[in-house]
């Protein structure tokens, strides 16, 4: 367990490059990347990263954060220690776990391109992979999904949710899929439907990515005496993460789930070691350990990346809650992730380390993490991510050796 | 192209979908058919069930206040009596919760029901550009009353009375966190400050600012920086409610906007290069008229109407020419409608805008005539669905492009619930002759055929309420 500097930072990536990354690559490229699962979880909003991993080793973090601040490690309601110099928030007792048992690495002072506070704007380039707003309409995982090899006519990716999030629009064959309250339509309809979708191809798509979402749904549920059965009260995201676990588990089914979590944008009254960020917090954490549990065996293939598309101010507001900022903290979660650290190039939270006097400054790309999970887990190829994945990302270097080999 | 000015068009995509016979109603002159639904003052939905926002605040003020006097209690009490005297309050959403239903089923009705669908689609329109969303807490009560209070009255005025009516309506103030905001060298800040020595720091949030500048005005590209943003956030504090707060703050009439002197920050602002004199409640009022005025407003309203009325890209000289309009009229809104229904672009392309869940239910309950009145029943297809009433989750309002609702699993819902529609009517309503007064002229062949091949009445309304053109306005 340690911090990565700014040098170290780097020098994994020089280490990496040298040869234990190309090992790496050929181990997991002989398992093919059919093992390999992904799931992206947007925190839509912005996300406090300065409470949900807090720098209480910083010397300005409590006076600025006031009332907000954690307290540190070993105090009641204090931080979870992670390094002597980050913590996480209370509230994230599973992500601990994992980090001691070197499944998550945390990375902070983390932000996409973007330099604007509009969460609409922000959300759009943390998922169209782009330098701005607004500039394609596809995502880059799509886009990274598109490049793999894969099966004619298979779905390599499912978004949970009715619709499909900028993230995962594109090129690729994905599927949207929510459990339905109705009740199922007969052969006959289904097919006089179809029929009439034959003129026209988004509808006939769409219908035919439903049936098969479906059709993999119903085969999970089906086998419902091998699901395991829930401890505890369900929380909010227990539905959701089951989906995706249904969808991933099996090897036929998608390689890559994404689905989004909200109520990060913590304006006022956002609390401490309690309150409503460390609700929420609480809600996501169970939610991710629910997920490890309904993957069982297929944990150990998967990484779970959690972004958001900015930070909050450094210091409270009036309400006290935080306005919105600039760089946050980011995890990747999974028993494929080689864990247990925190990345960062600290910046500090000094008046004059500070990005435009306000908010945590940037010191390293959320693309660079983004690639080096694309490149090592789903074995994307260096060109296909600098040409078509992130374009304009050349400096954004490829953080490397996040996976274990 | 030969320009087809279709009643269907005007019914699906102006309208809320087609009833039996409006199409033969709107006949051959289907703008005038529009143009005539924008004179006269707006429908204002009132009824016994429907309270103002301020009497649902003073409730909600009164059940605050008793659950703050039970935790009082409960502090002193052991740990069991804790909990009951906790529980024994009514909580917040129990009061509020029936108010909401009751409002979007008042919605619901008079969308399924009204003779002006064009003013009531601009209604939501604007509803959704001013976004509250009841995942709050605090809006559930108050997203309806928001819309009949702030929207309704302004939608055939002006813009700037609208953007005003919504800035200072309690609901954006809570929603936005507003109603919270301390000038940092207020009154209020610099007596609590001497108080309580250095504890808690008083200060702006600037949220309800951010988002004035972001979507309510000028739009993210308008030329704004932030420090306009905090400038503006600095403006409006001291706009908040009455009856917020406890002890000397809780004055003014509950629950409606209060200016609050002794929180505003104090001294004149410069927004957007302008030097605003400190007029204290005033000064915020003539930020908004200016913001109002912008081109950049008009332009960002432009597109953002083009957008919903014409094609998920809007025509640039579509929107150019609508921005001109809503400039020379000062924003007078009828204006700008008239300049959208008269623009080409909205008739060229028939079926380019892909149904949201809400236009899917309406142009439904209304093209079948069915009775809005199932409450809660009615509004659980929404939610089923993916559109609770008032529910965009974010003040950036519902997303308005076909990739935001043409999802997979979106799309069985819709079929799915249209097969529960069906077995409901199929047997009294005959969609081969109901189909046509719908649709009219975007009427497929291959739908017509369909349904007439149908192996059921309930089949038949199935296909009519799935086929592609019924998915589209």
């Amino acid at each position: 367990m340690r911090t990565l500097k700014r040098r170290d930072f780097l020098q994994v990536g020089a280490l990496a490059l040298g040869g234990a990354f190309l090992t790496a690559r050929l181990a997991l490229a002989r398992t093919g990347t059919s093992r390999s699962r992904f799931v992206f979880i947007i925190m839509r909003g912005a996300l406090d990263g300065l409470a949900a991993v807090p720098p209480y080793g910083d010397p300005d973090y409590a006076g600025l954060r006031r009332e907000l601040a954690l307290k540190t490690p070993g105090t009641p309601g204090g931080a979870l220690p992670l390094n002597g110099f980050f913590g996480l928030h209370p509230s994230l007792g599973f992500l601990h776990d994992s980090y001691a048992a070197q499944e998550l690495v945390v990375f902070h002072a983390v932000s996409s391109p973007y330099r604007e506070r509009s969460h609409f704007d922000g959300q759009d380039v943390l998922e169209n992979g782009t330098l701005q707003p607004h500039a394609v309409q596809t995502g880059w995982l799509n886009r990274a999904l598109a490049s793999l090899q894969v099966e004619h006519g298979k779905e390599v990716g499912v978004a949970l949710g009715q619709n499909i999030p900028l993230v995962m629009r594109g090129p690729a064959s994905v599927t949207s899929w929510s459990p339905s309250k109705l009740a199922a339509l007969d052969d006959d309809t289904l097919e006089r439907i179809t029929d009439l979708y034959a003129g026209d191809p988004l509808l006939a798509s769409r219908l035919a990515d439903a049936l098969a979402a479906d059709a993999i749904a119903g085969a999970v549920n089906g086998a419902a005496g091998a699901a395991p059965v829930q401890r505890g009260k369900p929380t909010r995201y227990t539905e959701v993460v089951r989906a995706a676990a249904g969808f991933l588990r099996r090897d036929d089914g998608p390689q890559v789930a994404v689905f989004d979590t909200t109520g990060w944008d913590t304006h006022a009254n956002e609390g401490n070691a309690e309150g409503q960020l460390a609700g929420r917090l609480a809600a996501l954490d169970a939610g991710l350990r629910t997920l490890k549990d309904e993957l069982g065996g297929a944990w150990a293939d998967t990484a779970v990346l959690l972004a958001t598309e900015f930070g909050r101010t450094v210091a409270t507001n009036g309400t006290r809650g935080t306005d919105h900022g600039t760089a946050t903290a980011a995890f990747l979660l999974g028993g494929a992730v080689q864990g247990g650290r925190v990345i960062a190039d600290w910046p500090g939270l000094s008046s004059r380390s500070l990005y435009q006097g306000r908010d945590l400054k940037p010191t390293a790309d959320l693309r660079s993490v983004l690639k080096g999970v694309l490149s090592e887990h789903l074995l994307v190829s260096t060109s296909t991510l600098e040409s078509s994945v992130f374009p304009d990302s050349t400096n954004a270097r490829v953080v490397k050796g996040l996976f274990r080999s | 192209m030969l320009e087809r000015i279709s009643p269907a068009i005007a019914a699906n995509r102006f309208g809320l979908g087609a009833r039996p016979g409006e199409l033969a109603q709107i006949g051959s002159q289907p703008r005038d058919w529009l143009v005539a639904q924008l004179s006269g003052a707006a429908p204002l939905l009132t009824g016994p069930e429907l309270y103002t926002s301020a009497d649902t605040l003073s409730r909600g003020l009164e059940v605050r206040r008793a659950l703050r006097a039970a935790k009082r209690e409960a502090a002193k009490a052991d740990s069991d009596d804790k909990a009951n005297a906790v529980a024994a309050v009514m909580k917040i959403g129990q009061v509020y919760r029936p108010i909401y239903i009751a409002e979007a089923i008042a919605r619901l009705r008079e969308g399924v029901t009204t003779d002006r669908p064009f003013v009531e689609r601009l209604t939501y329109f604007w509803t959704n550009h001013f976004a509250v969303s009841i995942d709050k807490n605090l809006v559930l009560g108050l997203a309806g009353s928001f819309e009949r209070e702030a929207i309704r009255p302004n939608v055939l005025g002006h813009f700037s009375d609208m953007l005003l009516a919504v800035e200072r309506h309690p609901a954006m103030l809570l929603y936005l966190d507003n109603h919270l905001s301390v000038g940092p060298h207020s009154r209020a800040a610099g007596l609590l400050e001497r108080r309580r020595g250095n504890q808690r720091r008083l200060g702006i949030n600037e949220n309800l600012a951010r988002e004035t500048l972001e979507l309510h005005t000028v739009g993210v590209g308008g030329g704004y920086t932030q420090a306009d943003v905090t400038t503006l956030a600095e403006v409006i504090t001291g706009w908040s409610i009455g009856g917020e707060g406890g002890g000397r703050l809780a004055r003014g009439i509950p629950g409606e906007f209060l200016f609050r002197p002794e929180v505003h920050e104090p001294g004149a602002k410069v927004v957007l290069g302008k030097r605003y004199a400190d007029t204290g409640y005033e000064q915020g009022v003539a930020v908004l008229k200016d913001l109002a005025a912008k081109p950049a407003t008009a332009h960002f309203i432009a597109t953002k109407l083009i957008r919903h009325f014409v094609a998920d890209d809007p025509p640039p000289r579509a929107v150019e020419r609508v921005a001109k309009v809503f400039l020379s009229s000062h924003g007078h809104l009828p204006t700008v409608y008239r300049a959208l229904v008269e623009s080409r672009e909205a008739w060229d392309q028939p079926l380019a805008k892909y149904k949201t869940t809400n236009d899917y239910i309406l142009s439904t309950l209304r093209g079948l005539q069915l009775p809005a009145d199932r409450g809660r029943a009615s509004l659980a297809a929404f939610e089923v669905m993916g559109q609770r009433t008032y529910s965009p989750g974010s003040p950036a309002g519902w997303p308005d492009r076909s990739a935001d609702w043409d999802g997979a699993s979106a799309l069985i819902k819709r079929i799915e619930w249209a097969d529960a529609v069906g077995q409901r009517v199929g047997s009294r309503i005959d969609a081969k002759e109901l189909a046509p007064q719908l649709l009219g002229d975007n009427l497929a062949g291959a739908t017509r055929a369909a349904i007439a091949r149908a192996a059921s009445g309930a089949q038949a309304i199935t296909l009519m309420l799935s086929a592609p053109e019924f998915m589209r306005r």
